[in-house]
């Protein structure tokens, strides 16, 4: 419900608009905040919110509770996430059973304790989310609002302090203004390549063209990278504004958001919040009076990872193959959509714009490092503690991210390696684990800051089986347009397959750095020239984990499967038909009372029965080569 | 009935610039997958060649040519997946289903694909069947989640 269909009509109306909010929803009671992010959906916090609405009607405690949803909180896998608010107590791994509990401890005050997140390091309780080493060391910039507000109600925004950044925008800023304010914040693209914003909203701006677009690009299609997903799920009115802003800047009148389709959520709160903006005139023509007219649309992607490429990207909103233009070509800053002038950014790089904009230049470059300014949200994944997503200033080095916000590595194994930038990146070594995160010094080591995916890896990763998975996902989404990467990425493919598979030949490692760096020279665009990172950077750090696997057909890490066996020992078996039940290909032979044991000709090496096995029989184990009689 | 179907999607596009890959997927919302006798409509109703939408059609891994099944069961192999095993959750899955990925069942009950992110990471491994998304998973649990799927279908065939 709004407290009125009026539109927005100058700034001014802006700031009475938020005053009768915040005087409406004044309130001295509590409130519970569920997250109902993608991932805390997934740990079904929508049945967890039902369950608190229900304890606080049966309490009839809706003047001392209200119970609120936002986006994601970044701590997902720890979901779903309750916040109880004005004290700001953080509840993790909540069940609708636990709603009882939690309703009738807020109402007298107290807190319960089992549903507080314990420190590892220390054992300690955590009963504030600035007290959780996950939170502690982060800033958060982009994220500022995520999982602190409703993403579904512009109020929320408003309250806030949303479209502040606009309203000063158009009353306060010329275009050259903005663009000048942009450039000194020192703002580089988020999407990978951190181009410099400034720069490319001022050759749009410059160049000649009747209509000028602004794209965001949310076509996330790094595997490992959800930032962008969040944001827009969480806040997507801070990427409206970002991209008005850019607009008027700019002088478009028309935005397009290109989101993946395999983010619903992010589709669906992007779409209400365009209708509620448009509504309030925040959207439209003459926005707010300062004769700016703008609107935007949403374009779904339909699956294709090169459409994160710039020309390709532009060519799947035409309707046509996501073909990147060949070379020589003029920057799509120029000459992008329908042949127009196109700004072209990330969604992370508009979420930062207003923030820019109302904190001033100076606060931005602040942050960071001499070349990298600001901050960057990373999703930190794989084999560490706390999974999630993380914002850090620019410069924090991988140990801290790593070890200091994610608690370290799960089960309190040993550090491989951690890989950024997604399939464009590189593996580094723990070695090198003191590197400062910026972009230039990630590519010092052979890797990216790419979008921002930061995964993982502990001692059971093969890094062969890694650099082979990411030649599997290169040599499926070439484009095919480049004969190097359509069939280089492929012969790199094959030989990664063959040597995990314990048919590697002894020259393998050197044909695979000659074939790596013809794909890189014979390729027109950003994914044929990155692709060999992950293969380069493997056999650079790990090449011994290559030679074992050609020369000794083992794989040390137990992952490769035609090189290890499962067996069960039989002096721990005790013949409890669980592995037996577990195993999809029956290839478990024995009964109640009598051992077990794995028909090594029918095993497909799942694991399953390791899985089911109880850790105190402990029976079945994995080791390197054939089970031998 | 098909025609009127297709005719209407058609209709709200109407002089719309770059509709294709929209048209395309609203089509496929519809019928579930590209049906040879659309794909033609639709190159007919934009002016396009056959072969320019039949190119885009085969371009985007979002796109069928063939029906479906009635359930879609989505593997993601994303990186985070893969470090935590999803190539064994693919592999139990297919055993499960009787079925190689991109394959559907013959009764056209599943349809099983790899995906290359959800975006989900921090869950991992994962996968989705039709919108519904299941964290966490371990082999047994996906025999589990599969077998269960498949013994509510038979109840209701049985009804």
């Amino acid at each position: 419900m709004r407290p009125s269909q009026k539109k927005i009509k100058t700034p001014v109306s802006l700031k009475d608009f938020r005053e009768s909010i915040l005087e409406r929803e004044k309130s001295d009671g509590k409130t519970i905040i569920v997250c109902c992010g993608t991932g805390c959906l997934a740990s079904e916090s929508d049945d967890v919110r039902e369950a608190f609405l229900n304890e606080v009607r049966m309490h009839e405690a809706d003047e001392e509770i209200a119970v609120r949803k936002t986006g994601c909180r970044g701590f997902c896998e720890h979901g779903p996430i309750v916040v109880v608010e004005p004290d700001k107590i953080l509840y993790h791994s909540v069940k609708k059973e636990d709603a009882a509990e939690i309703v009738s401890g807020t109402l007298k005050g107290q807190m319960v304790e089992r549903l507080m997140y314990e420190d590892g390091a220390t054992g300690q309780k955590c009963a504030h989310e600035s007290d959780i080493p996950f939170y502690k060391k982060q800033a958060r910039v982009v994220l500022r609002h995520c999982g602190h507000i409703d993403p579904t109600r512009i109020e929320d925004y408003i309250k806030v302090g949303g479209y502040d950044a606009l309203a000063t925008t158009i009353s306060r800023l010329s275009p050259e203004e903005v663009i000048s304010c942009i450039k000194e914040s020192g703002l580089r693209g988020r999407g990978g390549a951190g181009f410099p914003t400034g720069r490319k909203w001022e050759s749009s701006r410059n160049a000649p063209g009747e209509e000028k677009y602004i794209i965001c690009n949310g076509d996330e299609g790094d595997p490992g990278a959800f930032m962008d997903r969040s944001v827009m799920e969480g806040d997507p009115h801070s990427v409206l504004e970002g991209m008005i802003i850019a607009g008027y800047a700019v002088g478009a009148q028309k935005g397009i958001i290109y989101v993946r389709s395999e983010y619903p959520l992010a589709v669906r709160h992007l779409g209400t919040a365009i209708a509620q903006a448009t509504d309030l005139g925040l959207l439209g023509n003459n926005i707010m009076g300062g004769g700016l007219d703008f609107q935007i649309e949403i374009v779904k992607g339909a699956g294709a990872f090169v459409c994160g490429e710039s020309t390709a990207l532009v060519m799947s909103i035409e309707g046509k193959r996501g073909l990147p233009k060949p070379l020589p070509r003029t920057n799509t800053s120029i000459v992008g959509l329908w042949g127009m002038p196109t700004v072209l950014n990330n969604v992370e790089t508009f979420a930062c714009v207003p923030a820019i904009i109302l904190n001033g230049a100076e606060w931005f470059a602040g942050m960071g490092t001499e070349k990298s300014k600001g901050t960057k949200v990373f999703a930190l994944t794989g084999n560490v503690k706390n999974t999630g997503l993380v914002e850090v200033p620019m410069g924090t080095t991988l140990r801290e991210i790593i070890f200091d916000i994610g608690g370290g590595i799960r089960g309190d194994r040993r550090f491989k390696a951690v890989q950024t930038g997604g399939p464009s990146g590189g593996c580094i070594p723990e070695s090198l684990l003191d590197l400062p995160v910026d972009y230039e010094s990630l590519a010092r080591v052979g890797s990216i800051m790419g979008s921002g995916g930061m995964l993982v890896m502990d001692e059971r990763t093969c890094m062969v089986n890694m650099a082979r998975y990411f030649l599997d996902f290169a040599q499926n989404e070439s484009c095919g347009q480049c004969t190097l990467c359509r069939l280089g990425t492929k012969q790199m493919f094959e030989i990664l397959d063959d040597i995990t598979k314990g048919d590697g030949r002894p020259d393998d490692i050197e044909v695979l750095l000659e074939l790596a760096g013809a794909v890189m020279a014979g390729s027109i665009c950003g994914l044929g020239q990155t692709v060999p990172n992950p293969v380069i950077s493997t056999i650079k750090y790990f090449r011994e984990e290559y030679e074992e696997h050609i020369h000794e057909k083992r794989c040390r890490a137990l992952v490769c499967r035609s090189l290890i066996s499962y067996r069960i020992k039989e002096y721990r078996c005790k013949a409890c038909m669980l592995c037996l039940k577990a195993c999809p290909v029956d290839a478990i032979i024995g009964g109640k009372r009598q051992v077990h044991e794995i028909d090594q000709s029918k095993c497909i090496k799942c694991g399953s029965c390791m899985q089911a096995c109880p850790p105190k029989f402990n029976a079945v184990e994995c080791i390197s080569g054939p089970v031998s009689h | 009935m098909f025609e009127a179907r297709l005719r209407k999607i058609l209709s709200v596009f109407q002089g719309k610039r770059g509709a294709l890959i929209s048209i395309l997927q609203r089509v496929q919302e519809e019928f579930g997958y590209l049906p040879e006798e659309a794909l033609k409509e639709i190159a007919t109703f934009l002016k396009l060649p056959r072969s320019q939408v039949f190119s885009v059609a085969t371009f985007y891994a979002h796109f069928y040519l063939t029906r479906r099944g009635d359930h879609l069961v989505r593997v993601c192999q994303g990186t985070a997946c893969h470090v935590r095993g999803a190539s064994d959750i693919l592999e139990t899955a297919q055993y499960c289903l009787g079925i190689k990925t991109g394959q559907t069942t013959a009764d056209y009950s599943y349809s099983l694909e790899r995906v290359a992110c959800l975006g989900s990471c921090a869950l991992a491994p994962l996968m989705v069947v039709d919108d519904r998304l299941y964290p966490q998973l371990t082999t047994n649990k996906v025999v589990e989640i599969l077998k269960s799927g498949k013994d509510t279908q038979k109840e209701k065939g049985a009804n």
